[in-house]
């Protein structure tokens, strides 16, 4: 992180809260002033709790942990607002949030649905039926893969890679919960399950 | 223990340090290792693997930026195995990289052409689609073609390292991966444009000259930049008498390999469309354009006729600070022969009370290299990165090795490093936060107060912050206090220079200032001041500053350089003053002379003269002229020759400009050692009425930088004018 301190500090003591509002873009706050974070309440506390698993100088470190609370938290996908946000409160310059955020494929950056499934297709699955079930997601939502459904309801991700559960192939992931032992049945209840 | 490791290259013996890269001894000892994303002035990153090489006993080759030297370590950087790296990793640059360097910009100085030429196949293997990435709009500085982008992130660390507030990321992953903003964005940061030359290949390149010229086409010619007093050196690319564009000129001590955009973007002030093409006169309050023997002879005869008539005081002579040193000294000697002492480059200057305090010239007080290892920086007035970026970069350094940097300022300016303290009004001007700073460090040395600030010292209430920035003065080896532009614009710059000097004698800092101009320091050496003449010699009887040779409103002025009164003189009366004035001659390359002149000599630009810049460090710096003038301009230093030879001054045979540096040169042998001759003064209590702020913003700093209209589009350049985005 390129850590520049905050130097919002020393005023000659005495207070002046609109030349605190300057923002050089890196600046560490604790909270942000003045204005109100778009960050929940939840999501701050997610953060601060990663925040402390790491020297303060290496804030960076969270930004992963942060924006998987930030997209779970606001419905499966990131914002620029919500990256902006995150930057903001851990004290980054936006672009190192933006390129963690492009970079891991479990971040959306786009608009999508807002329960996220993964069918799985590698080997194991495949032998055992995982096409099928792939399939039968896509019939069912009326969707291909990395699309989302109109009402907004499912986003049917492009799978990368074996999700390690082979040993009860063929599954899916659900907002990060395993279903595995998969029929076509079985994925109608879950889908249904999922509002 | 020692720190000396011994490694082999291709069979050499060599000496590195411990902690040094392979590559640091191989370009060290000239060896060759090729290179993309490796730069001297920027963090390692090895993400090109361009620079490969054998070393013996590993099982792969190894990149020579990222490898550590080892004792005994043996590197081949020419082996079949080296070679055959290379060549592998250059066949992977290529697969994506198009074929279209006939229209690239970096054609003919690209480093992935020339490493081509060297490593790679005579065919491709590839047959399959390249990759396309959208090009990005970085601002109207940089032009990107992305699909050309190897990757080799230089831009992105720049931006993050020498920046200080990472502007550009690797957004994406894999194949994916591309060199971006992420959202629309501009580069704003005021050394942005460095990466163009960053770039190692056709990605990013300089907007206003694209498609303009080809490299093997243009001259290149040394110049010194104008802007500001930090000397720093650049190229001019040429093309048939023309300025196509402006590059870094490497120099260590001076501006390392960066320019500042204001640096490289002001040659479109150049050829902007007001310059003055031929001389004119006023006749019957219409300018009409005439031949130049004509115009000066008419000069000659007003100025010779006003001297005799009613005196030399009744002329006054003002010059933009940016001049040639060659520039200043001949119109120095004329206006003193035509018996006027009315000297003055320091436009934006409203104190002049203690002008015999001012030193020889005003000096940065380290070299400018030494300002990296500063322990403790105190910068009294200054926005300083945008008054001299490439010095705020090199504060910059120093904090970030530890040295501690405050601020006493009217106003919060942001830098992109840590600052120890940082005092902004708050009600207190910046006189009473510097007493303040003083008492602390009064109190905490033990030390009796200087009789010059005795009395405002007992009234100060230092509190916390003033203490610590008056312990850091007090602590380290190289200390400074700076007195930026602001502050010497103030209205109350003696009184600020009083209590500086005064905390740099308590603390034993050394005082040190940001002349404004890119030669003021060359106009104190010869002298271009009411009260001195060459060398800092006290005149027997001074003449008017530029404040009061205003607000005398005199029969006659000489306006020399670039000056656009309502834009760079401080005097409110300068208007009314040109206007009543019997006589006007502006020499100025724009046309906007013509508003004010009653004879108008158009003259050439800093590419266009041969001259000599004294940087803030006391270095000279003399450069031939690099572009065919425009029109029927002339370099300054020959239309003031022949003005002299017409007014019948003596000495002034000059037929190249070294030959008055020489003359320059022996002037100030003669005058010998400078002493200061300034009367102690006390201050009692400080000036009543409200500070005032002369801010300047960095592109509107001089006529030909507003004459840019890539900086004008800049979002800084709109913001100044008051232009939305």
């Amino acid at each position: 992180m390129s850590g520049t301190q905050d130097p919002g500090s020393n005023d000659g003591g005495k207070s002046a809260p609109e030349l605190d509002e300057i923002d050089t873009g890196n600046v560490a706050h604790d909270a942000p002033h003045g204005r109100k974070s778009i960050l929940s309440e939840h999501a701050r506390h997610e953060i601060d709790h990663w925040l402390t698993k790491f020297p303060p100088d290496r804030r960076r470190s969270a930004v992963i942990a942060a924006l998987r609370a930030v997209q779970h938290d606001i419905g499966g996908y990131l914002t620029k607002e919500s990256m902006d946000a995150v930057a903001e409160y851990i004290g980054l310059p936006p672009i190192q949030v933006y390129e963690v955020a492009t970079f891991y494929s479990m971040f959306e950056t786009k608009p999508v649905g807002r329960h996220s499934i993964s069918v799985c297709t590698n080997i194991s699955c495949m032998l055992c039926g995982g096409e099928e079930m792939l399939s039968h997601v896509e019939k069912r939502l009326g969707i291909k893969v990395g699309e989302s459904t109109p009402d907004g309801r499912f986003f049917l991700k492009r799978e990368e890679e074996c999700l390690a559960a082979c040993n009860n192939a063929p599954m899916m992931m659900v907002d990060h919960v395993y279903f595995e032992n998969l029929t076509p049945e079985k994925i109608d209840e879950i889908l249904d399950r999922h509002k | 223990m020692s720190d000396e490791v011994n490694i082999e290259v291709n069979g050499v013996p060599m000496k590195a340090r411990k902690g040094q890269m392979v590559i640091h001894v191989t370009d060290a000892n000239d060896v060759y290792v090729p290179r993309f994303c490796y730069h001297e002035k920027l963090p390692i990153a090895a993400n090109c693997r361009m620079c490969l090489v054998e070393v013996e006993k590993a099982p792969k080759p190894m990149p020579a930026c990222a490898t550590p030297v080892a004792e005994g370590m043996k590197v081949f950087t020419k082996s079949p195995k080296a070679i055959a790296a290379q060549r592998a990793v250059m066949e992977f640059l290529l697969i994506n990289h198009p074929l279209d360097c006939p229209i690239c910009d970096q054609g003919g100085e690209c480093e992935l052409q020339d490493l081509a030429m060297g490593f790679g196949r005579d065919i491709s293997r590839y047959s399959e689609r390249k990759r396309v990435v959208k090009d990005k709009n970085l601002g109207p500085l940089v032009s990107t073609d992305m699909t050309r982008c190897i990757h080799c992130t230089r831009c992105v660390r720049f931006t993050q390292d020498v920046q200080g507030f990472q502007e550009l990321g690797t957004v994406g992953r894999g194949e994916m991966t591309e060199i971006g903003t992420f959202i629309e964005k501009s580069v704003d940061h005021e050394l942005s444009a460095n990466i163009i030359d960053l770039c190692p290949v056709g990605a990013l390149n300089n907007k206003p000259y694209r498609y303009r010229a080809r490299a093997w086409e243009m001259t290149q010619h040394p110049l010194i930049s104008p802007h500001d007093a930090v000397g720093t050196n650049i190229y001019a690319h040429v093309l048939r008498g023309r300025v196509m564009r402006i590059v870094p000129r490497a120099n260590e001590d001076v501006n390392e390999t960066w320019i500042a955009d204001r640096d490289r973007f002001s040659y479109q002030g150049i050829y902007s469309e007001d310059r003055l093409l031929k001389p004119s006169i006023r006749e019957n309050g219409v300018l009409q354009e005439t031949d130049w023997e004509t115009a000066l002879q008419k000069v000659a005869e007003k100025l010779g006729r006003i001297a005799k008539q009613h005196g030399g005081g009744q002329i006054g002579a003002i010059a933009s600070p940016n001049s040639t040193l060659e520039e200043l000294f001949l119109l120095s000697r004329i206006a003193r022969g035509l018996g006027s002492a009315n000297l003055d480059h320091r436009l934006r200057r409203s104190d002049f009370r203690d002008d015999a305090s001012d030193p020889l010239f005003p000096s940065l007080g380290v070299s400018i290299k030494e300002l990296e290892t500063a322990n403790s920086v105190l910068v009294v007035g200054s926005n300083i990165r945008k008054e001299v970026p490439l010095l705020a970069h090199r504060i910059r350094k120093a904090a970030l090795k530890g040295g501690r940097v405050s601020f006493i300022n009217a106003k919060r300016y942001d830098y992109l490093f840590p600052v120890a303290g940082y005092l902004a009004s708050n009600g207190m001007g910046s006189l009473d936060h510097l007493v303040a700073v003083a008492a602390a460090a009064i109190n905490a040395s033990g030390k009796t107060a200087p009789a010059s600030i005795a009395s405002l010292v007992g009234q100060a209430q230092p509190n916390d912050t003033h203490k610590a920035i008056a312990q850091q003065l007090s602590e380290g080896e190289r200390r400074l206090i700076l007195l930026g532009a602001i502050a010497q614009r103030d209205p109350a710059f003696a009184d600020l220079r009083l209590v500086a000097s005064a905390l740099a004698e308590v603390t034993g800092a050394t005082l040190g200032y940001l002349p404004e101009g890119g030669n003021a320091v060359g106009a104190h050496l010869v002298g271009f001041l009411p009260g001195r003449s060459v060398g800092g010699q006290t005149v027997a009887s001074p003449g008017l500053n530029v404040a009061d040779m205003f607000a005398a409103k005199l029969k006659a002025y000489i306006v020399f350089g670039a000056i656009e009164p309502k834009l760079d003189i401080g005097a409110e009366s300068v208007s009314a003053a040109l206007d009543g004035a019997e006589f006007v001659v502006a020499l100025s390359p724009y046309s906007t002379a013509a508003q004010f002149a009653d004879v108008v000599l158009p003259i050439g630009t800093f590419a266009e003269t041969a001259g000599t810049y004294v940087n803030l460090e006391g270095r000279w710096q003399s450069v031939p002229g690099a572009a065919s003038p425009v029109g029927e301009s002339r370099p300054g230093w020959k239309v003031l020759r022949v003005l002299a030879n017409l007014l019948d001054l003596p000495g002034f045979e000059y037929t190249a400009a070294d030959q008055i540096t020489a003359d320059i040169r022996n002037a100030l042998d003669e005058a010998g050692a400078f002493t200061a001759k300034a009367a102690t003064r006390t201050l009692q209590a400080k000036a009543a009425g409200a500070p005032v702020v002369r801010d300047v913003p960095i592109y509107q700093v001089d006529a030909m930088v507003r004459r840019s209209s890539a900086l004008q589009n800049t979002r800084e350049g709109r913001e100044e004018r008051g232009v939305g985005a």
